[in-house]
């Protein structure tokens, strides 16, 4: 038999290298698809979600999903624990004496040198791969598509309890009040979408510890604030991969920024 | 209540509610029963009324305790009921035929007896009526599985009628529908723990694969106990069949009680490895949880069943109620591990602040263990009613056979041949099995 001889030097490259990478992304996605038909919509969150991967801290995303996308920065070493955030929530917001959508950690290191007491205020990350919006079976928790806030329809909440469960944050609490989940939405209900441009808690805040803007505006302090390498800027529970939109950095000095107190209209 | 008639209630077995009043002491124990559901229940509604907040020990950071656990081992038990015995009436494999009928009535009680569970476990049941149907998320595993459990039930209750009106085709397509149903909506159970990402203990696919390997045996364990109940109140059904069939259950069982161990010593090894996992493994492994791992799930649940199934070879039927007894009692201690390991440990572990200790204490309160009492005692009760009710779930009692006619010996069932045709034929037949004979 003849054989054809092989012409090495103008082969076609057939190697991973040549595949460019939308192809393969878009044949993984083909593949998760059709893995989402047989896995009885498991898997149809992993794919609808592929498009919305957004910011790490060291990566800065390019574009953010919603506009305005809100966010907040939280500036750990400012914060003394007088607690008026929480205080302005509660009252704010309705919060029973039961619950909370916003508190501060308080963690000791007797080994440190010098100031061996530090505070950590944690609220809702308001994710942008939020596991309780996938886990609620009726579309109580959503995202507001909007403003990126996770937010709550109570009157479709069923108290299964499985999105205080899935966040990996401790975010949530059931009010028995309004017999449904409950937690914080950056004050869109009570102060947001009355108007007001800051949350509850930034606004008390006498050291400039929260601040809370819009991350999709080049303008605003808290994109000033996570797009930078002077300072490092993390979040909570990265491996978890909930896309956090509440940031947290070192600060024991006033911020480049001259910023103490946050103005309430800028 | 509409009447059955008298050749209905020949064929369905069925002897009438009179029956119930056969033997005082029984009816005595069931009334019992029914005392001590309903005084659950009613906990359960005083628990309802004032708030789960004031009477569950759940809390924001153990949002699922005892209740779900209840929930899960109802319905674990009715998948592995379901499973386990469509290995006969469904794909045809004939010495687990007469376990049909008992079977499937108890998935449908233990399923209901869940569903009971639950209802106080869920803050607002009767908008998640509304809303699981107007506003479904398809991306949530709860909402599946909610949806495919009731497709399940009504499969099952379907597969049951069916069964008693021995019309084995009708009755088997339901029964293929129902295992489709159930490990769908079983694995989803398993995906709703799995697929939580933020939770590290439970993610990952082990959870789904893991609910339906330990379905079935929960499913082989329940069949054997209340066989062996069964023989307690009605010595006289137990026929060669019936021990045939209980022989090959054991079988399967013990099988099953040995993958389970190994499913739970490679996730012991593995989350020894990882620090977030450890603390809870180390907790259940030698901490304060220890005694339910090892004398709930290990004792209870694998090896005292594995000891006492084995050595009573299928034939001594103390030990076999004994070792499936303690099984099932271990395997609501496994669901109840299974619970809580994932959530003892809180998400900010990690950061060892003060808020958050590294391991959260869970109990039940007396309203949760109330309410899963009420469920058990209700599952024994629909149990008890049913083999007496149904005449201890025997086929038809065939005085008479007519000509050209011959009595299954997998179904029970009155089988005609055609022409030309051995028994087996006629068997393979009406079952739908296959037509060739075999050589």
């Amino acid at each position: 038999m003849d054989f054809n001889k092989i012409d090495l030097d103008n082969l076609k490259e057939e190697s991973l290298d040549s595949v460019s990478g939308l192809e393969r992304r878009n044949f993984l996605k083909m593949g998760l698809m059709i893995t989402g038909l047989f896995a009885g919509g498991k898997i149809l969150s992993v794919v609808s979600k592929v498009d919305e991967v957004f910011a790490s801290t060291v990566n800065f995303a390019e574009q953010y999903p919603y506009k305005p996308h809100y966010s907040m920065v939280i500036r750990e070493g400012l914060c003394i624990d007088c607690q008026r955030c929480m205080v302005a929530c509660h009252k704010t917001n309705n919060v029973p004496e039961y619950g909370w959508r916003t508190k501060i950690l308080e963690k000791i290191t007797p080994d440190a040198i010098g100031r061996k007491r530090g505070f950590m205020p944690i609220l809702c990350n308001q994710c942008n791969n939020p596991p309780c919006v996938r886990a609620c079976p009726t579309r109580a928790s959503y995202k507001d598509q909007r403003n990126g806030i996770v937010r709550i329809d109570s009157k479709k909440c069923i108290g299964c309890k499985a999105c205080m469960l899935a966040c990996p944050y401790d975010a949530r609490y059931f009010n028995e009040e309004k017999h449904a989940v409950d937690k914080c939405d950056f004050c869109y209900e009570s102060r947001l979408s009355k108007g007001k441009k800051l949350t509850a808690c930034a606004a008390v805040c006498p050291t400039g510890a929260r601040i809370f803007g819009d991350i999709s505006d080049p303008n605003n302090v808290v994109y000033k604030m996570v797009h930078q390498i002077e300072r490092e800027v993390w979040v909570l529970r990265p491996a978890v991969g909930t896309k956090p939109n509440v940031f947290y950095m070192k600060a024991t000095n006033p911020s480049p920024w001259a910023l103490r107190r946050q103005p309430d209209v800028r | 209540m509409a009447r059955i008639s008298d050749e209905r209630a020949a064929r369905w077995g069925y002897t009438g509610v009179a029956a119930l009043r056969n033997s005082k002491k029984q009816l005595a124990f069931m009334v019992i029963l029914v005392m001590i559901a309903l005084w659950g229940y009613a906990v359960g509604m005083h628990g309802k009324i004032v708030g789960y907040r004031d009477v569950y020990s759940v809390t924001r950071e153990i949002p699922w305790g005892m209740l779900i656990a209840g929930y899960i081992f109802c319905v674990v038990t009715s998948t592995g009921l379901c499973l386990v015995s469509c290995v006969g009436h469904v794909f045809g494999y004939e010495p687990y035929m007469p376990i049909a009928k008992r079977s499937v009535f108890l998935a449908i009680v233990f399923m209901l007896c869940g569903f009971s569970i639950i209802f106080f476990d869920i803050e607002n049941p009767f908008r998640m009526a509304i809303w699981n149907v107007i506003s479904p998320n398809f991306a949530s595993n709860m909402w599946w599985m909610g949806t495919l459990y009731g497709l399940y039930l009504v499969a099952l209750c379907v597969e049951y009628y069916f069964l008693l009106e021995q019309n084995h085709s009708f009755s088997r397509a339901a029964g293929f529908m129902g295992v489709l149903f159930g490990v769908a909506a079983h694995s989803n159970l398993g995906g709703i723990f799995g697929m939580l990402y933020g939770r590290q203990e439970w993610y990952g696919p082990y959870m789904p694969i893991y609910f339906i390997v330990s379905a079935m045996m929960s499913g082989g364990a329940a069949i054997i106990f209340f066989t062996c109940l069964a023989r307690l109140i009605n010595p006289e059904i137990l026929d060669q069949k019936q021990e045939r069939a209980i022989n090959a259950v054991r079988q399967l069982t013990i099988m099953l009680i040995c993958v389970i161990i190994f499913f739970t010593i490679w996730k012991v090894l593995c989350g020894i490895v990882v620090p977030e996992k450890y603390i809870a493994i180390h907790a259940f492994l030698i901490g304060k949880y220890a005694p339910l791992f090892w004398i709930g799930e290990v004792l209870l649940g694998f090896l005292i069943p594995l000891v006492f199934l084995t050595i009573s070879k299928g034939v001594n039927y103390k030990l076999m109620f004994w070792g499936s007894g303690l099984m099932v009692i271990g395997i609501f201690f496994m669901r109840y591990n299974l619970v809580l390991e994932g959530e003892v440990v809180p998400g900010f572990a990690g950061l060892h602040v003060m808020e958050y200790p590294d391991l959260l204490n869970y109990a039940p309160s007396f309203h949760e263990v109330a309410i899963v009492l009420a469920g058990v005692s209700m599952t024994i009760f629909g149990f008890m009613f049913g083999e007496k009710v149904f005449n201890g779930h025997q086929f038809q009692k065939h005085e008479v056979v007519p000509a050209g006619a011959f009595i299954c010996p997998g179904c029970g069932g009155i089988h005609y041949l055609k022409e030309g045709e051995t028994h087996d034929e006629a068997e393979r037949r009406h079952h739908k099995l296959s037509f060739r004979a075999p050589k």
